[in-house]
């Protein structure tokens, strides 16, 4: 409540198109309702179009005197008795805008990311430390109330208003009790039920006291039980290599199992078997350099080819979270359309070896080929025909050791498996990061190769680096340098600063 | 019809004498409008008046109830050029529109206009659409009032004084001849508050009498040497009448005027902030209650000197709060000042800043700078509060300054399903193909094309000026061409002729791209005359097509589905290519998403619910095949394409997702087929209510691939627990 003789004040931050007025409008009839006056502003046009915005309510109570309070038209820094942040990274600007101060404050937003066009954009990892935001609104408020409300929303089917209307009344903060809150959803006349529903799971999460800050678990779990077929190469695991990696290591010997076959894990281990016991002697308790190793082996094994694609686009396990993930009721008959695109490149890449040379060096096979892969195609895999295109193109993992893309993949994971084992004899910091490179070497088509472009980029500067104190950070560097645009610009120049 | 829906609303202006009003400032104009006899309005959407425009097309039956036409102008110039209809007969009328922007398309009806006065009352009311939030430019409507001598209001932000400023508004036109500029800014216009309504008054004189009995007074046009005596008149007459009515009616207000030997002169718009600033200094209370004299100029101009000379007499100082720059009421204080030999020392810019919007934080600051410097003695004992100071960036909590860089800008962008989106989309692959090149933007949500994911356009000129911006880099020297864009509400605005009749006649090699989604849309959906939809007191359906082939166009295409990149790119690429010479059009076509959705989402939601068999589309992407490197995002920005942690424990870098809000545009599917990106896209088809037909096809397919899925789950049996 606001000291006597002020108005009481409610700034919304929220993004065009979440309701933000509806909940400004509730406000606005609960206050007039209940003997107050009320006033909300707000900045509607091109904010409605997705942008960030505030809506802003101040309420008086009517003395019944004949005099009318003076209402702001726009929150003052220090005067805002409550802020309702639609999402976290809105209560950040809340609080950059000095909305919220900790002598008055209480802060309610919703822990849910609606992430940013910079985030979105970014070749990697792009998005910023949401725990950071929390810690700052921790600080900045008097009384902190956060939950994630837009899941309470979605659950009720309704929308994130209802579910923040409900946490407000819920604070305890307003001068009006509960029932009258629900009266003015009531009055609003539209969507009641949903929006009562969410109102009253807002206001439930709200009265739940303030999760603790999330504290990453310090000790590394133990790894996951596999299947039967996997249990020897699991103990193998267990017995000959450390403790800090096996988690890993059996992720990956599960991944690649799922790829091709259990031999295939093995050869995967029996790869891996000279790091752990050059690992042995580096004195790194975490391992970084055999678990980065392991991580990135295992993805690159298990390149995106033609065949994963088709293999994981036919499970029963996808059909069954395509239906959750579009929310198919079970009386709603689901098509699902893929849109693919193979050209030659990926023709080729799936036949044998010798052929798919071939393919690829002969015109007039290639204008044939070309001639039907110049378009995408769209593949109704819910159909039969669309599925055993599909599930003939899965099948040829059989074949797969001996293709065309195989042979090229191998002799890549060679050479980048070779490089980072004989860094490791010298620097070790030098041969984690010469591991984590891989992670350039994603995607399909034009993004794969860029990505191969760079990695090889990257190989080339290394020798150049190789014995200087700083070659781990100067790689980083460089790696981050090639996920920061996609004409390679950042990387060009980064190659340049580090020769000069 | 608009983006929102004012039916139910507007039957508020039904209201009676006596009865109170609750509602939105835009409303309560409109219903001043009716309280003051106009005999019509018109105008031109954009924010802040655009949903002024709204109301008055859902209040249309009670217009032509009273008698009151009403027209959606085709351009601020037309809608000032409306107001002519006053210049001879009694009527009075109003328009709107946005400012500056609108009130630049105005000047020259706005000048002649103001030259040879009016007889009726005319109103213009303009939304002034500055700082936080804008749009536009940040220029002042001050500046035009003073170059045609027209007088301004700027009256206090609350219903009552809004209310009141319309009617006196139309007093102070006729009493004075001359056209009155209102001026509300954006937070005014959507204030709600409550005011005691008037009955509705139908004019005496109408609009039928003036058709029937025309008139003219040569006087009155705007010809020499006519047009030397109406500067006279304004100056000896019209001038000083203004002045005379502002005074005897008391329409700028004097607070607490005697209370202390200092004081502040502002703008009404800001008198509410100034006041919450005075309470948050101890000074005032919440109900207005000043300890600190106050002069309100719900007229900004002209100033009338005498109230001036009378309020700052016997003051050591005064502060000027006055909102945008230049500072033209404080520099006229001090001229008033200096004429009258009133030694009151001015203070204004000095202590608050010379440009930008007056925000709360900023008033504050500034006010208790003020005080501090006159009256240090008043602020309270216990000190000001923390938000009158200016913070270094040092003091702040450590936990408040390491969450600076988490905090990006979010600007506005295109909608889910945009149809504009995919013509950017195209650009980017034509881009690659044959480099960048030159791009002249317009206005309207087009524009949000420069901005990441597209980051395309170098300029933008104006409403509808898009092709006009190119028009000098037009020359036989390369082969290169320049790419233009122009929205539908642009091109019926003025592009027909600025741009395309411009491009023909001075023959241009040119590329133009309009950008047809069927209505104004970036003002809220409003109708243009190449709308598809019909409207009940609007002619639609005029097509661009025509209009531009009219106007002498050869080569042009129609595109008529946007969402088809791979034709929307190989059209691009036969305009920026083809050896025919001339202007080349081409005309973007697919509905605004966001007004497709509301008319079909009900109507949807209705089949459904009556068995029918429906429909649904919506895409996703299978986080499995999906390796994060967010190349779709770059060439598409839709905000139901977003981001997710990744599901596989070897991976970190999150993968894309499709949020439930996506609405099937088909944009994803498109773009992972002409970008060639990946095949993690899938299109789900959601049949509702499905046929006997739909079923037993579905039984059929789930039969076959249930047993092949079989096969595979008994390869994969045993290799997890």
């Amino acid at each position: 409540m606001s000291a006597p003789g002020r108005s009481f004040n409610v700034a919304i931050l929220a993004m065009g198109g979440e309701g933000g007025g509806v909940l400004a409008d509730w406000l606005v009839d609960l206050a007039e309702h209940n003997g107050y006056f009320a006033q909300t502003t707000s900045v509607p046009g091109v904010a409605q179009r997705t942008g960030a915005t505030i809506y802003y309510v101040e309420m008086f109570p009517d003395a019944r005197d004949g005099r009318t309070p003076v209402f702001a038209l726009m929150p003052f820094p220090g005067d805002v008795d409550v802020v309702i942040a639609s999402e976290l990274m809105e209560a950040g600007r809340a609080i950059q805008r000095g909305f919220v101060t900790p002598d008055r404050t209480v802060f309610i937003t919703s822990t849910h990311r609606v992430f940013s066009m910079t985030e979105k954009i970014a070749m990697g990892d792009g998005r910023v430390d949401a725990d950071k935001l929390l810690e700052a609104g921790r600080a900045a408020a008097r009384k902190l109330i956060v939950a994630d409300f837009a899941d309470a929303a979605e659950r009720t089917g309704s929308v994130i208003s209802a579910a923040l209307f409900g946490a407000l009344a819920a604070s305890d903060e307003t001068p009006f009790l509960p029932e009258a809150f629900e009266a003015a959803i009531r009055r609003g006349g539209v969507g009641v039920n949903t929006s009562l529903a969410a109102f009253a799971e807002g206001a439930r999460l709200a009265a739940q006291p303030t999760a603790p800050s999330v504290v990453e678990a310090l000790i590394e779990p133990p790894p996951s039980a596999v299947g039967r077929l996997l249990q020897p190469l699991a103990e193998r695991i267990r017995c000959d290599f450390p403790a800090a990696a096996q988690r890993t290591l059996v992720a990956g010997i599960e991944r690649l199992a799922d790829y091709q076959d259990v031999a295939y894990a093995e050869a995967y281990l029996d790869r891996l078997a000279p790091l752990a016991a050059l690992e042995r002697d580096s004195g790194d308790a975490r391992c970084r350099l055999l678990v980065e190793t392991a991580r990135h082996l295992a993805l690159w094994l298990s390149y995106e080819d033609t065949i994963r694609v088709a293999d994981l686009k036919t499970r029963r396990s996808r059909f069954d979270r395509v239906r959750a993930e579009v929310r198919s009721k079970p009386d709603q008959v689901l098509g699902i359309h893929e849109f693919m695109h193979p050209r030659l490149e990926e023709i080729a890449d799936t036949l044998p070896e010798g052929l798919g040379r071939w393919l690829l060096a002969t015109p007039w096979a290639r204008n044939l080929v070309g001639r039907f892969s110049r378009e995408g195609r769209v593949v109704r895999t819910s159909t039969v025909r669309g599925f055993l295109l599909l599930y003939f193109v899965a099948s040829l993992r059989r074949i797969r050791r001996g293709t065309l893309r195989a042979r090229i993949e191998m002799q890549r994971i060679d050479g980048w498996f070779a490089t980072v084992t004989e860094v490791a004899r010298t620097d070790y910091e030098l041969a984690i990061a010469v591991a984590s490179c891989q992670r350039l070497v994603k995607g399909y088509g034009d993004t794969h190769a860029r990505g191969w472009r760079n990695f090889e980029s990257l190989m080339n500067a290394l020798p150049r680096l190789r014995g200087r104190a700083d070659a781990a950070i100067q790689l980083r560097r460089l790696t981050e340098a090639a996920l920061a645009d996609e004409h390679g610009n950042a990387l060009s120049a980064a190659r340049e600063e580090i020769a000069a | 019809m608009a983006e929102r829906s004012f039916k139910k609303e507007v039957e508020k202006l039904r209201l009676a004498g006596g009865e109170t009003f609750h509602g939105e400032g835009i409303l309560a104009v409109t219903k001043a409008l009716l309280q003051s006899g106009v005999s019509y309005v018109a105008g031109y959407q954009g924010a802040p008046i655009s949903h002024l425009m709204d109301v008055l097309a859902d209040a249309n039956d009670i217009l032509a109830e009273l008698g009151i036409h009403f027209e959606h102008s085709a351009s601020e110039a037309t809608a000032t050029a409306t107001l002519a209809a006053s210049v001879h007969y009694p009527l009075r009328g109003a328009v709107t529109f946005k400012s500056t922007v609108g009130t630049n398309v105005a000047s020259d009806a706005l000048a002649n206009l103001a030259s040879g006065g009016v007889r009726g009352g005319a109103l213009i009311i303009v939304g002034e659409d500055y700082g936080e939030g804008s749009s536009i430019m940040q220029e002042r409507s001050h500046a035009f009032a003073m170059k045609s001598q027209v007088w301004l209001l700027d009256p206090r932000p609350n219903l009552p004084s809004i209310v009141e400023a319309v009617e006196q508004g139309f007093q102070l036109s006729e009493a004075t001849s001359t056209p009155v500029m209102l001026e509300l800014r954006i937070r005014a216009c959507h204030v709600h508050g409550r005011f005691v309504a008037k009955d509705n008054v139908r004019p005496a004189f109408t609009l039928k009498d003036a058709i029937e009995q025309p008139q003219r007074d040569v006087s009155r046009i705007v010809l020499p040497p006519a047009s030397y005596l109406h500067e006279k008149e304004k100056i000896e007459k019209r001038w000083p009448a203004a002045v005379a009515f502002i005074r005897e009616r008391r329409l700028n207000e004097f607070f607490a005027e005697t209370a202390d030997d200092f004081g502040i002169i502002l703008q009404g718009g800001m008198y509410n902030n100034v006041i919450r600033a005075l309470q948050l200094l101890g000074l005032s209370d919440i109900h207005g209650d000043t300890r600190v004299p106050l002069y309100v100029l719900n007229v900004t101009y002209p100033l009338v000197d005498d109230e001036i000379v009378r309020f700052c007499t016997g003051k050591r100082a005064v502060l000027m709060v006055e909102e945008g720059q230049p500072d033209f009421l404080e520099q006229n204080l001090h001229a008033i000042l200096r004429r009258a030999d009133v030694q009151t020392r001015v203070h204004g810019k000095d202590v608050l800043p010379m440009a930008g919007e007056y925000t709360g934080g900023v008033m504050l600051q500034g006010i208790t700078k003020f005080i501090e410097k006159v009256a240090p003695h008043h602020l309270p004992e216990s000190g000001v509060p923390a938000a009158a100071k200016p913070v270094p960036p040092e003091a702040r909590l450590p936990a408040i300054r390491a969450m600076d860089t988490a905090v990006h800008p979010r600007p506005p962008s295109f909608c889910t399903g945009c149809p504009e989106r995919p013509i950017f989309t195209a650009m980017k692959l034509v881009e690659r193909e044959l480099g960048p090149h030159h791009v002249s933007c317009d206005i309207g949500c087009h524009l949000f094309s420069i901005l990441p994911p597209f980051n395309i356009g170098a300029t933008t000129m104006g409403y509808g000026l898009g092709w006009a911006g190119a028009a000098a880099l037009n020359t036989r020297e390369t082969r290169r061409r320049t790419i233009s864009f122009m929205g539908d509400g642009g091109f019926w605005h003025n592009g027909l002729t600025s741009g395309v009749g411009n491009a023909v006649f001075n023959k241009t090699d040119n590329v133009l791209i309009i950008v047809d989604n069927g209505y104004s849309a970036a003002t809220g959906g409003q109708d243009v005359l190449s709308s598809k939809g019909l409207n009940p007191i609007r002619t639609t359906r005029n097509p661009i097509e025509s209009a531009v082939r009219g106007v002498g166009v050869q080569w042009v295409r129609t595109i008529t589905r946007t969402y088809s990149v791979s034709r929307m790119r190989d059209t691009l690429r036969e305009a920026l290519t083809t050896p025919a010479e001339g202007p080349k059009v081409i005309i973007a076509q697919s509905e605004c998403m966001l007004n497709r959705q509301r008319r079909e989402k009900p109507l949807m939601r209705k089949a459904v619910e009556s068995g029918q068999r429906v429909v649904r589309e919506r895409f996703g992407v299978d986080s499995d095949t999906c390796t994060g490197d967010h190349s779709c995002i770059r060439l598409s920005g839709c905000p139901s394409l977003s981001i997710k942690p990744n599901p596989d424990p070897l991976r970190t870098d999150p993968v894309a997702t499709v949020l439930d809000s996506c609405v099937g545009c088909g944009l994803c599917g498109e773009v992972s087929h002409a970008a060639v990106l990946c095949p993690s896209f899938y299109r789900a088809e959601i049949v509702s209510n499905p046929t006997g037909w739909d079923r037993f096809r579905a039984k059929v397919r789930a039969a076959v691939i249930g047993f092949l899925q079989n096969r595979i789950d008994r390869r994969l049996a045993g290799l997890r627990p």
